[in-house]
């Protein structure tokens, strides 16, 4: 009774709740731009006018997606695994220097294999810093959240002390790398120029957004379509149950880890090789955190976190034009919305499971 | 290296230790109740606006603390309401409170003194300032003991107040009945729970020290250490002081002595700019992952032993 889990109708549950739960963060997003003295709703409007009102606002909210795809579709996998994965943002970062060597190191090879090596490299150092809180905690037993909140903070450490005294060329100010001079992947303005002779807009947008989309696929196929997808889900539905299935829960909670870290090191390609085309300090800028809202609101699923990521994209997008047309309402707003919607989405999720479950479960007794 | 400057990096390492050791043991206590706290950060950082924004607009510290205490207090009760009541996903809630935080703290900020998220100076006299403790003066120029009262004086009011919470906490955990039923309902809440005492009062009861003290520690970040809030300032010490913990293995003077550690490896980074061991020259870098370098090894089991309070993050949910 306490916790009437199962007992609603499906839509209620992964319709209705997440879309009240939404809804009530909105409304206390709205009552913060309320107290710093704006018109939530004139807000709004340049917001969604921002992002979805022009082609480059499209643009701009599909770059922004890509991340958010990567980083949610990592924290989902681990969330599958009944592992909270807070790591994303130091995994993808770890996963910048694969994809910056393979990108600086190889620049006299052509484009299809220097872009196939940095993927595979970014996705491996990725899953390299994300396996070693997974295997602590499944062969020594620490606490994967601890590890990997610990693990954010040395890869910060340790990529300062890389970019520092090996990338950055003796020329430079700025602490970053050099410039990729060989391959990148290319954005979809040179594509519409090089290719379809059309002017598109100035947009960091590139060809990752179709890895995205794959990536999504893959999940799907793989969570719910493989074996060892059935074996991830079998660990975290219940880890003891699953060893009389012959599952080897440390064995399947490291794997899971490492996909995990691959996934949010897919974030790296599209920062280093489709973006900056070099690798700089704090590229990923938070896109790890916005992950674990894109998979809380998305209920890892993959077609959730797409919209999900999309969503967010939005927020983003619209959030930058909206703190260009009103100073006041600042990017840092983004952050509040996303406390709100972890917030509202996770921890305070059965908040109105008790009402819902008087209106709709019928008293059989 | 000489006397004097041992002890500038000293008396450096007290300060940089008290935000640790506030937080450190705010943590202590809800994880001894059974409560995760990935929010430290969060209501330090909170805790800090508060005390800026406020002391500059009543110009005074000690206002500054009180609202504070009550900004951080709130926090820790949305967390105890997620976590206690509405039995969510504790680390999901602290997830949130320190996104909530990083964002709101600026957001107001900006709206309020229109400094980009920073809030005005404040005036030594809106300040906590150093004490100098009697007769440190008068021993400053006798050799040995003019270097230690360069360590031991010169602190505020908080810094002298957080050392004595140290035993108090150590005392109230280990000796009293508050205390015992605290660790108890941390390691089974059923037990507790028959013995007819309240599993969700001890935890609010435990959630609302470690408001205080969280508190306490954004008001000396921003109005002892610093003087004036700006954004992220507490830095990532929230985790740090978790880190602490778990070195400390969930006690009182381990706790201590982890976040006077980790005190000093932040005050030793500022002066070991270009050190060298041989010809190796130390990065900065490496000293800075050191906090949290080794609670990872700690909690891997490769030197000691760290095991968290048994009912810690899992809701309590009454047998029927």
């Amino acid at each position: 009774m306490a916790n009437p889990r199962g007992e609603l109708p499906t839509w209620v549950d992964v319709g209705l709740i997440p879309l009240l739960n939404l809804l009530v963060a909105m409304v206390v997003a709205g009552l913060v731009v309320l107290i710093i003295g704006e018109n939530p709703l004139a807000a709004m409007w340049i917001l969604l006018k921002g992002a979805v009102g022009s082609l480059k606002g499209w643009e701009f909210l599909l770059y922004y997606a890509t991340n958010f795809v990567f980083t949610g579709l990592a924290v989902a996998v681990a969330f599958h695994a009944g592992l909270f994965n807070i790591g994303c943002e130091g995994q993808a970062y770890i996963a910048g220097l694969g994809a910056a060597i393979m990108g600086l190191g190889l620049e006299f090879l052509p484009w299809f294999i220097v872009i196939p090596l940095g993927i595979i490299a970014a996705m491996a150092f990725g899953a390299f810093w994300a396996w070693i809180p997974g295997y602590l905690q499944a062969k020594r037993g620490s606490h994967i959240v601890i590890t990997t909140i610990m693990y954010n903070f040395i890869a910060a450490s340790l990529m300062v002390y890389l970019i520092k005294d090996y990338f950055r060329p003796v020329s430079r100010m700025a602490v970053e790398s050099r410039d990729i001079t060989g391959a990148y992947i290319l954005n979809f303005r040179e594509i519409a120029r090089l290719y379809f002779d059309v002017k598109l807009p100035s947009t960091p947008l590139n060809l990752t957004v179709f890895l995205a989309i794959a990536a999504a696929f893959a999940v799907w196929y793989l969570l719910w379509r493989s074996k060892l997808g059935y074996e991830i889900r079998a660990v975290g539905a219940n880890a003891e149950a699953a060893v009389y299935a012959g599952i080897k829960p440390a064995r399947i909670i490291m794997i899971a880890m490492a996909i995990s870290g691959a996934l949010a090191g897919l974030m790296a390609v599209n920062e280093v090789l489709g973006v900056q085309h070099r690798l700089l300090l704090e590229f990923v800028g938070g896109a790890g955190f916005v992950g674990i809202a894109v998979a809380l609101m998305g209920r890892s699923h993959p077609i959730g976190i797409v919209l999900s990521a999309m969503l967010f994209g939005l927020l983003y997008q619209g959030g930058t034009e909206l703190s260009f047309a009103k100073p006041l309402i600042s990017r840092d707003m983004i952050v509040v919305i996303q406390g709100l919607v972890i917030l509202f989405m996770g921890a305070l999720e059965y908040a109105f499971r008790p009402a819902l479950a008087k209106l709709f479960v019928k008293v059989e007794d | 290296m000489d006397l004097s400057l041992l002890s500038e990096i000293l008396a450096s390492t007290i300060r940089l230790s008290v935000p640790l050791v506030l937080a450190c043991l705010a943590g202590l206590w809800s994880e001894k109740s059974g409560i995760v706290d990935i929010g430290l950060e969060g209501k330090m950082l909170a805790a800090a606006f508060a005390a800026a924004a406020s002391a500059a607009y009543f110009q005074s510290a000690w206002i500054g603390l009180i609202i504070a205490i009550f900004v951080s207090l709130a926090v820790s009760l949305i967390h105890g309401y997620a976590a206690i009541n509405q039995r969510g996903n504790q680390v999901i809630s602290g997830v949130a409170i320190n996104m909530l935080a990083a964002g709101l703290t600026v957001v107001l900020g900006n709206t309020w003194f229109k400094e980009g998220g920073r809030t005005p100076a404040l005036p030594e006299t809106a300040r906590f300032m150093p004490i100098n403790l009697p007769g440190a003066d008068a021993v400053s120029q006798v050799p040995i003991f003019g270097a230690i009262a360069k360590v031991v004086s010169g602190h505020s009011i908080l810094t002298y107040f957080t050392i004595l919470l140290v035993p108090l906490t150590a005392w109230a955990l280990a000796k009293t009945r508050f205390g015992l039923r605290l660790r108890a309902v941390g390691e089974n809440p059923h037990a507790v729970d028959t013995a007819g005492i309240s599993v969700a009062r001890l935890r609010y009861q435990a959630i609302i020290i470690a408001g205080i003290l969280c508190g306490i520690a954004g008001s000396f970040i921003a109005t002892s250490l610093s003087a004036s809030f700006v954004r992220d300032m507490t830095a990532g010490r929230g985790f740090m002081a978790l880190a602490a913990l778990i070195f400390a293995n969930w006690r009182a003077w381990p706790a201590l002595y982890t976040c006077m550690l980790f005190g000093f490896l932040q005050a030793g980074g500022n002066y070991m700019q270009g050190a060298h061991i041989g010809s190796f020259e130390i990065p900065v870098q490496l000293i800075n992952m050191l906090p949290y370098l080794l609670p990872v090894i700690l909690l891997a089991g490769f030197i000691g032993k760290s095991v968290p309070p048994r009912a810690s993050g899992i809701p309590y949910t009454k047998d029927r």
